[in-house]
């Protein structure tokens, strides 16, 4: 008989009376103490069906309130029983009706037995951690807390914000470090008994029953002060959410339960029969030395705190809606925007498909349809051509075609003759990379064979579009990587820009361009273009372009890189 | 107090809500001629774990009511009053809410909508209730999935009794949009074989694809429309808004069987549903009924990880 057990129960009693057998079977004293809101029938009830077990006190009741000073008192009340009855025991667990024992209880005797002035007691200070939740840490301890956090949060609230207004702090008792942590602990005699006959109990207890959640600071504080050795861990698996609320156990952890080789897991949620008949397993001589490894459990639920927090980075459903200012990104991988190319290169989406291996759609806002990689009508996810349908909610459009194949990088032409409500989306995006060729648009019109006076307005048109573009691109709220050049710059090193856009589209696998894209002939262009000036139209967004047309395609030399390679 | 006055046209048949014990989960249905579809959908919902369910009949013709009368965990009401003017359903529905779901997690669903949700596959629908209670949440989201089969809808087979999801196990993995309602806060989703099929041309008519099928019920709650949206608004936020994931579920609609073709002719010429039958008409018109709504893309139903890993779903900070 060498530790004994504290157990708080308010609900579940059927679950409670079976954990209560679990401990007495196993040798281990217990006293228990009921939540004095139970009604007086069901606490009767519950004492009787206990009553064939000698070992178990039940202690006077307190009222168990979370985050009040009851759950301190009922372990003082209960922790005061214990000792008093039961002389011999050398350590106290705390638990509560839903820890459930995993492995023997005589395995976690043996393990308490080879550390005999060990308190397990997860207690760290305020300073150091960042575990608590709604921001209030050292504040917990300097603040009073008159309200109830669950029921009257908004009153809660405001007196905090009152408080921290006119600068209010509590003093702390002298020789007192604020520590914090777990409030399932297992203490030794010795400092649960220093703690409960301390002459300045009635101080501490006068000063904690004002402080917040007392039950995670109280014996975590006031251990620091008698322990001779403790071990700042919890002997109790317990795991919390983003909120600070356990997680609940259910039958299909069964396996997860059994590989932690913890000794107590908890909070077992009341129907998990599974959990309920499988734990404690029956001994194990192989195991006995083993010590507790809750890694899988916690990458776990660590795992889950963050799809709650931080979720699936562009991805839109019905329980992820972040709102635009909160997102810098709507688009759950990188994409290239490219505007003025395929005017130039008649081929230049097979080629940069080639050349980067990246999917490269068409126009996907053309006024048609939405051109996607191969034409489909319907293309990876189900989303549909339909420009109406794309055009009802063009933002979306684009989040979810990256979003159904995000392992891919994503490029699409784009111009002044497609759908332009799109625009300040990319532009604020911070995964998109633009790459514009302004007046790229007067090519077609010069190769479509029509005279001069019979385009000027369609080029008008398509120059007053661009230039809005333009200048939404050029404006300080855009936040893509934004690369804008005339044609006339782009025509004169061409190669040098489409080698830099294949670097970025596929990073290291990014080849030197052996094979340069086939250029429109653009004889007779500088004439147009000053024809179309001469009929009162000014292409300004071209650029100069007057010479040099014809030596532009060859490939810039370039050496082949240092890879370092992996065989 | 419209749902007081729309609730005198019940008519109860058969009333067994004195054995709903205090925890209960409960399930409220209005169906109409789905006799063929009702003992898939008790057997489903029973697996899941619903303890009672409160079903309105609304003049059937069929041997549904019948059927539905004889099961011991059925409450059934009728009422022949026309479904358009009780706001479809909702009104009805409501007033049985106010009176038997104070107190209780409520699940509301149509005969062909089926439940899914995190884990459901281990855990019964009592445990994703009382890990919603321990956690303070209140109501729960989940979207309509359309489900189809490969070829034409009515070329399908369906008997009685039968999985539909053996034959419509087919859905549109990404091709969803959402915008927010700015006064009721809920989020309003479109697209999938509907927006894509039949409403490309016309999507603003595209059906909604919200719903707020799961709720801890209140005496003052109430469904807006369907169960798209709830009043008080707060109930509607089961989005999060700071890119964070909150749990969520799926109604896989099991809409697309043979049994649909005769459906749509009949509920476009009743016009007793939403904007007069609107979304009937235009299935009528269109394919003659016959649509075949499988495309290259379309995915095939497995579970519910999937649909979690394809981001139609997700488990939140469940685990």
């Amino acid at each position: 008989m060498s530790f004994g057990v504290i157990m708080l129960v308010h609900t579940a009693f059927d679950r409670a009376e079976q954990m209560v057998r679990h401990w007495a079977g196993a040798g281990c004293p217990v006293v228990v103490h009921v939540d004095s809101n139970v009604p007086v029938v069901t606490y009767d009830r519950f004492v009787g069906s206990l009553s064939d077990l000698p070992d178990v006190r039940f202690c006077a009741r307190h009222r168990c309130e979370w985050g009040t000073w009851g759950l301190v008192a009922a372990s003082q009340e209960a922790a005061t029983l214990l000792l008093e009855e039961f002389p011999e025991l050398r350590h106290v667990f705390l638990a509560s009706g839903a820890c459930l024992p995993l492995r023997p209880i005589v395995e976690l005797r043996r393990y308490l037995d080879a550390r005999p002035d060990t308190d397990f007691i997860e207690s760290a200070t305020t300073a150091d951690v960042p575990w608590t939740v709604g921001g209030l840490d050292r504040e917990r301890f300097t603040l009073r807390f008159p309200f109830a956090w669950k029921k009257r949060r908004k009153l809660f609230d405001a007196f905090v914000k009152l408080q921290q207004a006119v600068g209010y702090k509590r003093r702390i008792p002298e020789g007192v470090v604020p520590h914090m942590g777990s409030q399932w602990w297992c203490l030794t005699r010795q400092t649960l008994d220093a703690i409960l006959r301390d002459p300045n109990r009635a101080t501490y207890d006068a000063y904690f029953r004002k402080v917040w959640i007392p039950d995670e600071s109280y014996y975590q504080t006031l251990a620091r002060l008698h322990a001779r050795r403790i071990e700042s861990r919890s002997l109790t698996l317990a795991k919390f959410d983003y909120q600070g609320k356990p997680h609940i156990f259910f039958d299909d952890h069964v396996e997860l339960l059994q590989r932690s080789k913890c000794f107590v897991a908890r909070k077992i949620w009341r129907d998990a029969d599974l959990l309920f008949n499988t734990f404690p397993v029956s001994e194990d001589a192989l195991r006995h030395a083993v010590e507790p490894n809750s890694g899988t459990v916690d990458r776990v639920f660590a795992q889950a705190v963050d799809r709650r927090t931080l979720g699936r980075q562009g991805l839109f459903m019905h329980s992820r809606f972040p709102s635009i200012d909160r997102q810098t990104s709507i688009a759950a991988a990188p994409y290239a925007v490219l505007q003025g190319f395929d005017d130039i290169f008649p081929d230049f989406q097979s080629w940069l498909t080639q050349q980067t291996g990246a999917v490269v759609h068409g126009h996907l806002y053309a006024k048609d349809r939405a051109h996607f990689a191969d034409e489909a009508e319907v293309y990876r996810g189900c989303m549909s051509d339909n420009a109406r349908l794309r055009d009802y909610n063009g933002k979306m459009f684009l989040s979810n075609l990256i979003w159904n194949s995000r392992d891919k990088h994503h490029c699409f032409q784009f111009g002044p003759a497609d759908t332009q409500d799109i625009n300040w989306t990319l532009a604020k995006d911070t995964q998109a990379s633009i790459w514009v060729v302004s007046g790229a648009w007067s090519i077609p019109l010069f190769c479509s064979g029509r005279s001069a006076s019979d385009v000027r307005a369609e080029a008008a048109r398509l120059q007053r579009i661009e230039d809005k573009f333009l200048k939404v691109l050029r404006s300080p709220d855009a936040r893509a990587r934004i690369k804008i050049m005339t044609l006339a710059q782009f025509i004169e090193a061409p190669m040098a820009v489409l080698q830099t856009i294949i670097d970025e589209i596929a990073g290291h696998r990014g080849l030197a361009i052996k094979e340069a894209p086939k250029m429109r002939d653009l004889t007779g262009l500088p004439d147009y273009l000053q024809e179309l000036k001469n009929r009162g139209m000014h292409p300004f967004l071209t650029g100069d372009i007057t010479v040099g047309l014809t030596a532009a395609t060859k490939p810039v030399v370039r050496r082949k890189p240092y890879v370092v390679s992996g065989k | 107090m419209r749902a007081l006055r729309k609730g005198r046209e019940l008519v109860a048949v058969t009333n067994r809500t004195k054995e709903i014990a205090p925890n209960d989960v409960l399930l409220f249905c209005t169906f109409r001629n789905e006799d063929i579809r009702l003992p898939f959908f008790f057997d489903y919902y029973r697996k899941l774990g619903i303890n009672h369910f409160l079903m309105i009949d609304n003049g059937s013709e069929d041997a549904g009511s019948d059927f539905a009368r004889e099961q011991p965990d059925v409450s059934l009401w009728r009422t022949d009053a026309p479904y358009g003017e009780a706001r479809y359903g909702v009104d009805w529905l409501t007033y049985l809410q106010g009176k038997y779901a104070h107190g209780h997690w409520a699940l509301t669903v149509d005969v062909d909508e089926f439940f899914v949700y995190p884990f459901c596959d281990t855990r019964p629908i009592r445990a994703l209730a009382d890990w919603l209670d321990a956690s303070d949440v209140r109501s729960f989201g989940a979207m309509l999935l359309d489900m189809y089969p490969k070829g034409p809808v009515g070329q399908t087979t369906y008997t009685r009794g039968d999985d539909p999801f053996q034959t419509a196990n087919w859905f549109d993995p990404g091709n969803y949009f959402m915008t927010q309602n700015k006064l009721l806060k809920n989020l309003w989703i479109q697209g999938g074989p509907r927006a894509r099929s039949f409403f490309a041309s016309k999507p603003k008519q595209a059906p909604a694809l919200n719903k707020i099928p799961f709720v801890k019920w209140r005496r003052p709650y109430a469904y807006v429309s369907s169960t798209h949206m709830m009043l008080p608004r707060g109930l509607n936020l089961v989005y999060d808004q700071q890119g964070g994931e909150k749990t969520s579920g799926i109604l896989l609609h099991a809409k697309f069987l043979n049994t649909f073709g005769d459906r749509a002719v009949e509920e476009a010429t009743r016009a007793e549903h939403y904007k007069g039958g609107r979304e009937y008409k235009t299935y009528a018109e269109r394919h003659g009924a016959d649509p075949d709504l499988w495309c290259q893309w379309s995915e095939q139903y497995i579970n519910w990880r999937q649909l979690e890993v394809l981001g139609l779903m997700s488990k939140g900070n469940w685990a």
